[in-house]
């Protein structure tokens, strides 16, 4: 216990200040908590698959998980009567009242905090559990599911194990050292759309026979791979084309039909790109896709923002809550982790000021973070944030509890080494010496 | 447009089938026997000899065109210049092919390019050089490659500089690493000037090494992100001796900045690290492989496959004044270079000593380049810091993009660099199924080919079946058809010459998709 060694020097309150402690003692940000790892590898998988719900700009926790009324219109604005949920005690923003019906499935972490403002230095904690600005850019959460999970791990399916719906966040580079192999599939395309024009998969206006005729052309015409039978290189690309028609041609690439859907289910989601891809990963998941990842985008709200809300919150509020009752409906929830949260909240104190005339800008200082399903409990709230939503008030969750809290439900030795081009001893998860805080894991709704 | 239309001259050739390639063995190979004249090809073929390998033959003209071209300059040959240099009968067009390629513009942008990849220049995370000063560390870069600068004082300037970020280019060289203590800098040192990777050292080397990069101090000013490089002795790292990797220790002085006398060891002509590490790194650029595997790798424990041929080229080197324009053309006329890809022996060791020219994907921003030459389409690219966006004009040239933070999906899942390390292996030209499924069945390429200006040019001005697929066939892998391949082309048109339209595009997208077409071969 190395790590354990390098805390020796500090007091145990002093410990606790700096966030180096957790709520079941002694948190080690790796190894800690995964004291069974060593000797017996990884834990026991309980999820086999994860939905990330990335809310890319970030959105206000304030007007989603964490309401504040009593902090007066200037944090609250017009959002002023949170609603009860199914779970007694637990409120969330009048918005979403259709997930209120939902809380018993999900838990509320309320003390996210990783004090970052900026958007893609901020995307890269959350999503990596490491601090930015460090020697290496280690890769995310899907991007370490797709290693552990994926072709290494002997993943068979036809559909790439780490898919993004619909487009890549950009600006942040999902796969880190770990390389271009371990970057997310883009659907591209708009799943509201009939088709789903999946990039790659469903090119509309190219007719199967056609697809099929110039299959047969290529190979006729392929004449420097016919002058080097048996070359490494053109052998793993045959390979890839092979996996790549049987996307195009046969029957696996369907998975991206909604039209399969029966049209009421397809209403409940919300007939817009975020409920469809909300579907879409379910459906995604079903197959056995480890690792979905929904870019949603546009909370980035720094003017107009409770008119943005008024827009965007019964979308968030139709999809998520469909996704959670249909994935329990089909015995998937206890297998699929869905998280869901931005890279950080936004401003509590409204600014009513020109030129943002009601905005609210970033804030890594505290935010909230949804999780559900494959091992976290339902119907809890972790951590708090203070009166008027500016500071954590009581246990602070970093973004490695979070991310290491999946990689236990996922079975993901936090320990385990990642491959990385300058050969260098690079781990799944950080160390105390990375200079990463932690709270300790989420053990409290696991 | 001119670029497509195939000149009468070829055309008339075409029509009576005298240009047709009829063998195999002539598409990719060329009759000539090798000759081995040059030291290079002594040193590479007596070596296969002593191991009993036999090399593969001499690449055809139409192989060394298109091989030139994009090794040389990043680009491919537009269909006249592959035509003409393939119906020359000059006997020394391919020395003169390569003087021309050096001379070219694209010369400079491909290896700023490359240069970039090494030196980090890129705006964003984790580099965080800020847009302005990317644009003056390239710009530097640029010039000084297109001005042919001694490789020396290239890496002199690099090493010595001081001044503003937004100014001086070469100084963001010390900003342009995650770590900037004095141990993360010579670190990047070793490994960009001396090809080795400093954390296997002992840690006293390293700490030796370290201390000539103990006063080097950033300093912000009142400009939103500038940074100031300079000699700072009163640094709280300041160390009063440092020592050379080979272990001679040094007194440092207050008056003179260390970085001076650690370039000044670092290039003289008898340090071995210094010539060794570049002439490795010309021939893995240009050959697909490092003498010494993995070219940024250089230890003990990883010895050379042809020792003789490394000494012999760092020799040239050092006698030129590190020009690396005479280690190119020297390198590229070569018949070793030359060599076809198709080889003529399987052991195991043929790789390593250079028995055939191997297979290489193109590099991503390369690959898009060809996409939009051929095709007469363009890319979008912008910069999203900061706000307002910038938008790069359409007609840039995707390797001469500036910034590694500039970028697209397309040439992500193509294997560019995220620039965050300056190792080579950053660059990933291995394939996956996502780059097969985009090239074989996106709306991107498929958009491309159908929007293609060029093709409808073509389809326009050449009503026969026969003339188009020539001229598909020259624009896009830079050589004229075989008899058998003209006949399964026009084989693919209707026989009412109902649609041709769909039938050439249908030509043109297996093409695009042939292993000839994705591979420097």
């Amino acid at each position: 216990m190395k790590t354990k060694h390098k805390l020796a020097g500090i007091s145990r309150r002093e410990a606790m200040r700096r966030g180096l402690l957790g709520a079941a003692g002694l948190w080690l940000a790796r190894g800690l908590d995964f004291p069974a790892f060593a000797a017996a590898g990884p834990p026991p998988a309980r999820a086999k698959a994860v939905i990330q719900i990335w809310l890319w700009g970030g959105a206000c926790h304030l007007d989603t998980f964490d309401p504040k009324p009593e902090a007066g219109n200037d944090y609250c604005g017009p959002f002023k009567t949170p609603i009860e949920t199914n779970v007694p005690g637990i409120k969330i923003c009048e918005l979403l009242p259709l997930l209120a019906k939902q809380a018993d499935k999900y838990s509320l972490i309320r003390s996210m905090t990783h004090g970052n403002n900026a958007h893609e230095t901020a995307s890269y904690m959350v999503q990596t559990g490491r601090p930015a600005g460090g020697r290496d850019v280690f890769p995310c959460i899907g991007a370490v599911v797709s290693l552990f999970k994926g072709y290494d791990a002997g993943y068979r399916g036809l559909i790439p194990p780490y898919i993004v719906l619909t487009e890549p966040q950009g600006r942040f580079s999902e796969a880190g050292f770990l390389g271009s192999r371990y970057k997310p599939f883009a659907t591209g395309g708009d799943p509201a759309k009939t088709p789903f024009a999946v990039e790659g998969v469903v090119a509309p206006g190219i007719s199967e026979q056609r697809q099929k005729d110039r299959r047969d052309l290529l190979q006729k015409l392929n004449t420097l791979e016919h002058a080097l039978p048996g070359n490494a290189q053109l052998a793993a690309s045959d390979q890839a084309e092979q996996q790549a028609y049987d996307l195009i041609l046969g029957d696996a690439g369907k998975v991206f039909d909604l039209s399969q859907e029966k049209d009421e289910l397809r209403t409940q989601y919300g007939k817009n790109t975020f409920g469809q891809s909300c579907l879409a990963a379910r459906r995604l998941v079903e197959k056995g896709v480890p690792y979905v990842t929904i870019n949603y985008n546009g909370w980035d709200t720094h003017k107009q923002h409770f008119q943005e809300m008024r827009r965007k919150l019964p979308e968030l509020d139709k999809g998520l809550a469909t996704l959670l009752q249909d994935l329990s409906d089909r015995k998937l929830l206890d297998s699929t982790i869905i998280w869901c949260c931005g890279e950080f909240g936004r401003t509590p104190k409204v600014q009513w000021e020109e030129p943002w005339n009601g905005g609210r800008g970033h804030w890594g200082k505290v935010f909230s973070a949804l999780v559900a399903g494959g091992g976290f409990k339902g119907g809890h709230v972790v951590g708090a944030s203070d009166a008027k939503g500016e500071e954590v008030k009581e246990r602070p969750v970093y973004p490695v509890d979070l991310i290491g809290s999946m990689y236990e439900l996922l079975g993901i030795d936090g320990d385990a080494k990642l491959p990385n081009p300058g050969g260098l001893d690079l781990r799944v998860l950080p160390t105390v010496a990375d200079g990463v805080k932690s709270g300790g894991l989420l053990k409290e709704i696991m | 447009m001119k670029k497509t239309a195939i000149s009468a001259l070829v055309l008339t050739a075409v029509l009576t089938g005298t240009v047709a390639v009829r063998a195999q063995t002539g598409l990719y190979e060329s009759p000539a026997k090798l000759a081995p004249e040059s030291e290079i090809d002594q040193l590479v073929f007596n070596r296969l000899k002593q191991l009993d390998i036999q090399p593969a033959n001499l690449c055809s003209d139409a192989v060394f065109v298109r091989r030139a071209y994009l090794d040389v300059i990043g680009t491919q040959p537009a269909a006249r210049d592959a035509s003409s240099f393939i119906l020359d009968r000059d006997p020394n067009k391919r020395a003169k092919l390569i003087d021309q390629l050096l001379a070219r513009d694209e010369f400079a942008d491909y290896w700023a390019m490359k240069w970039s990849d090494l030196l980090r220049v890129k705006a964003e995370f984790p580099i965080d050089l800020w847009p302005n000063a990317a644009q003056a560390y390239h710009h530097w870069i640029r010039t000084a490659i297109e001005e042919n600068q001694p490789y020396d004082q290239f890496v002199r300037d690099l090493l010595t500089a001081s001044g503003s970020n937004f100014e001086v280019g070469q100084a963001n060289f010390y900003r342009a690493m995650q770590n900037r203590d004095p141990k993360g800098i010579a670190q990047t040192v070793a490994l960009t000037f001396m090809g080795a990777r400093a954390d296997k050292w002992p840690t006293n080397q390293l700490a030796g090494m370290a201390a000539f990069f103990s006063q080097v101090g950033i300093k912000t000013t009142a400009e939103w992100k500038e940074e100031i490089v300079f000699f700072n002795p009163a640094s709280t790292n300041a160390q009063a001796t440092a020592t050379f990797p080979d272990g001679t220790t040094v007194k440092l002085s207050t008056d003179r900045d260390p970085r001076e006398v650690f370039a000044g060891w670092l290039i003289d002509p008898k340090n071995p690290w210094f010539a060794r590490n570049i002439v490795n790194r010309a021939w893995f650029w240009l050959l697909g492989r490092g003498i010494i595997q993995e070219p940024d790798d250089i230890r003990p424990d990883n010895p050379p496959s042809n020792p003789e041929l490394l000494a012999y080229l760092e020799k040239e080197l050092v006698a030129s004044h590190y020009d690396l324009k005479h280690l190119y053309r020297l390198i590229l006329n070569s018949q070793t270079y030359q060599l076809s890809s198709v080889p003529r022996s399987n052991q195991p060791a043929a790789a390593a000593n250079f028995a055939s020219y191997p297979l290489r994907q193109l590099d991503a921003e390369v690959l898009a380049d060809a996409l939009c030459e051929i095709t007469g389409t363009t890319e979008k690219y912008s910069s999203s810091i900061p706000e307002p966006f910038t938008f790069i004009p359409e007609k840039e040239r995707s390797i001469a993009l500036p910034d590694g933070s500039i970028t697209s999906s397309f040439l992500e899942m193509f294997g560019r660099p995220p620039r965050d390390t300056g190792l080579e292996s950053e660059r990933n030209n291995r394939p996956t199924a996502n780059q097969r499924l985009h090239l074989l069945n996106s709306s991107h390429i498929q958009r491309k080919i159908e929007q293609s200006e060029k093709f409808k040019y073509l389809l326009k001005t050449r009503d026969n079946p026969r003339d188009v697929v020539a001229g598909l066939y020259l624009a896009i892998l830079s050589r004229f058809p075989t008899e058998n391949e003209l006949q399964i082309a026009v084989g693919h048109f209707p026989t009412d010459g109902a649609d041709n339209r769909a039938a050439a595009l249908d030509v043109a997208w297996a093409l695009i998709n042939s292993a000839e077409f994705l591979y420097r071969h």
